[in-house]
């Protein structure tokens, strides 16, 4: 008796605690929108400021409603498209936030890509730019060939994994350090090489026309019924179907056979080899893997884009890209996205900051490692029963 | 071809070689000591041209024209400031990192390498700018044919000579020296012997990093010019030579400076592409290199501690 009612309180406070998880989902939609609408300094600091509060004081009572969710892993991640949809109606008509969203969108995709290699397998990588690069400067070529669209997206993640296959040999033959040298060196000769070579544009770049998928002309406005909406509704709606597969696909990879390997190469290649796992294996699927993520956000990020250039790609912009990462907390692909919001349109906001970004990175990355070197939103060990609260 | 030409080319890279050294000798004291990459020593070079040039157009500004004290004046300029920078490095940001994960030294250092790079672009007058640097040492030649021995280039190859010849007889021959190989060899040993462990290493870092910013006015007197972003190359070449030469070892870096110097420079002459492909060609060195021998030539003793 007892028992079972114990067991009905504990059902009606986990569907209590869905509801608070809920409306706090829903007030971060809020706050996004108010985020990115906002063109008033003092509103974005204080709109900072109380995510910081909120931050600091949730953190106590946060726990107990994430696992609310994560016990519904499916409903979480329709719970997060849908906020993301509802903020990008409520900004259809305002083109300079929703391209600012997409663009948060397509790096939130990259960083899971170099999540998975850095993350999960331990593998460094500071060429993520060039991956970026390699997907856009494919899209480009492709594009301009006549390629269908869809293709062009799904070509640049191929030719950007392709790209990374010549350096797999280097990176499995070297670790730690080694490694890093060989990423940073062909991080700099991809946009060494883009500068100098005529072909590809040189460092005055190449134009492209935008996305066409089979007719759905992405250039071209909405119309929503009762108002007209910006194009780039099309890019957001692409974009976020990217970063939502890229999550779960990452979450899964995680959960799967495959992540307990990554994570055991990351920690331990020795121990790992000593109980049966290819370290080698490994590492080329997390290295492939998140090369071709790089490079299908890279490719959508040319077409949206219109124009690229060898220095959107430049050591620098790798250098970014593993500022959000260690920012959001590395391994924890829910941290990209407030890292990556951060990161990109904070600088965006404020245009007097916009010249010292790198540097105010760099600041940035350094005081997170001395003072909070697991990032905002912190790897948790993997729950054995997702939801169980273990 | 030509003896002359022949001989103007290895007279350059020597010249190149020198600087590579400088730097990778650099790289491997520190990771001697420490078991750690300073992935901004390339961009410590690079600030310790720009302090050479500060202080350069200082003196221009007070009236002091005598060459030789302001060559003088320059160089240690450049080479306390860098020596100070170094130990500031390894006080706030090596040390502290000791405990934590690699790639955290690994991430640090980098970003601080950016912020170097951010800072003298955005703070140095005009620094996005490369900037001429003084033509400061006698500009006497001697014409061999094709062959043109430069008396500044010549003094600039003896200068840095003698300086990496002088920190390693410091290493070698001097008690600090002692101190610094005792760490390096095993520093809990060392600790019990009674040699102040972090002293040791801010001397290091602050030798190494004096070092570079010698190395930094080298290249400014040799190009004639600087620019904010030279520490990238430097420092991965720097580091690649250190690693080829084998980590640790200082004869090992030297070697290795001179190999990547002897390698571009007949990459510049043997391939047919336009000198643009300069540094492509150097950083696909780099690559191919660390992977045929990812920890050098002279290959560690023990690649792997447990």
């Amino acid at each position: 008796m007892t028992g079972s009612a114990a067991t009905r309180g504990a059902a009606r406070s986990h569907s209590g605690d869905l509801l608070v998880a809920t409306a706090a989902v829903a007030a971060i939609g809020a706050w996004l929108w108010a985020f990115l609408a906002t063109d008033s300094v003092g509103v974005l600091a204080g709109l900072l400021a109380f995510a910081a509060a909120a931050f600091v004081f949730g953190r106590r009572a946060a726990p107990r409603y994430r696992r609310a969710l994560a016990a519904r892993p499916r409903m979480a991640t329709s719970l997060g498209v849908l906020t993301v949809c509802v903020v990008a109606v409520a900004l259809h008509d305002q083109p300079y936030p929703l391209l600012m969203l997409c663009t948060v969108l397509l790096f939130v995709v990259a960083c899971i890509g170099l999540d998975i290699q850095t993350g999960h397998c331990g593998l460094v990588n500071f060429a993520g730019a060039a991956f970026f690069g390699t997907g856009a400067y494919t899209a480009a070529i492709l594009a301009a060939h006549g390629v269908p669209d869809p293709a062009v997206i799904f070509a640049g993640g191929v030719v950007a994994a392709a790209a990374g296959s010549l350096l797999i040999l280097p990176v499995l033959r070297t670790r730690g350090y080694y490694a890093a040298l060989v990423t940073i060196a062909f991080g700099i000769l991809f946009s060494t090489f883009l500068e100098v070579n005529d072909s590809l544009g040189g460092p005055q770049g190449l134009k492209l026309h935008g996305i066409d998928f089979f007719g759905w002309r992405f250039n071209r406005d909405v119309n929503l019924g009762w108002t007209t909406a910006s194009f780039y509704v099309n890019y957001v709606v692409l974009s976020l179907a990217l970063a939502a597969g890229a999550f779960v696909f990452a979450r899964r990879i995680e959960r799967s056979w495959l992540g307990l390997a990554f994570d055991a190469v990351r920690l331990d290649e020795i121990a790992a080899a000593t109980f049966g796992i290819g370290v080698g294996r490994a590492k080329i699927i997390a290295f492939t893997l998140g090369n071709f993520l790089c490079g299908v956000a890279g490719s959508v990020y040319a077409m949206m884009q219109g124009f690229i250039a060898p220095n959107n790609f430049t050591f620098g912009e790798s250098l970014i890209l593993v500022s959000i990462l260690i920012l959001g907390g590395i391994g924890n692909p829910l941290g990209i996205l407030p890292a990556a919001l951060i990161i990109i349109v904070v600088p965006q906001k404020l245009q007097f900051i916009q010249e010292y970004r790198f540097l105010l990175y760099g600041v940035l990355v350094v005081l997170i490692l001395l003072f909070r070197p697991e990032g905002l939103l912190p790897r948790r060990i993997r729950d054995y029963f997702p939801g169980s609260g273990a | 071809m030509d003896a002359g030409v022949l001989a103007q080319y290895v007279f350059n890279g020597v010249m190149l070689g020198v600087i590579y050294a400088m730097v990778a000798v650099g790289f491997t004291l520190f990771f001697g000591v420490l078991d750690v990459i300073q992935f901004a020593h390339g961009d410590v070079v690079m600030a310790g041209a720009f302090v050479g040039l500060a202080t350069y157009v200082a003196l221009h500004v007070l009236g002091v024209a005598a060459p030789a004290v302001v060559v003088f004046a320059v160089a240690c300029a450049a080479g306390l400031g860098m020596a100070l920078v170094g130990a500031v490095i390894a006080r706030w940001l090596i040390l502290p990192l000791r405990a934590a994960p690699a790639f955290n030294t690994l991430l640090v250092t980098l970003m601080l390498g950016s912020i170097l790079r951010e800072l003298v672009r955005l703070f140095y007058p005009n620094g996005s700018n490369p900037q001429p640097f003084p033509r400061l040492l006698p500009s006497a030649s001697v014409n061999l044919g094709h062959f043109t021995l430069r008396l500044d280039t010549t003094i600039l190859i003896i200068a840095g000579l003698v300086m990496i010849v002088a920190v390693n007889l410091v290493v070698r021959r001097t008690r600090l020296g002692l101190a610094i190989r005792a760490v390096a060899q095993d520093s809990e040993t060392a600790r019990v012997m009674g040699i102040d462990f972090e002293r040791v290493v801010l001397v290091t870092f602050a030798i190494g990093s004096a070092l570079a910013g010698f190395a930094g006015v080298v290249y400014g007197l040799y190009y004639n010019e600087v620019n904010f972003d030279i520490g990238l190359l430097l420092g991965v070449i720097g580091f690649s030579a250190a690693v080829v030469g084998g980590l640790g070892s200082i004869y090992g870096a030297i070697l290795g400076g001179f190999l990547f110097a002897a390698l571009q420079t007949v990459g510049s002459v043997a391939l047919p592409v336009s000198s643009a492909y300069n540094n492509v060609f150097a950083f696909a060195v780099v690559i191919v290199l660390m992977t045929w021998k990812p920890t050098g030539l002279i290959a560690e003793r023990a690649s792997e501690r447990v």
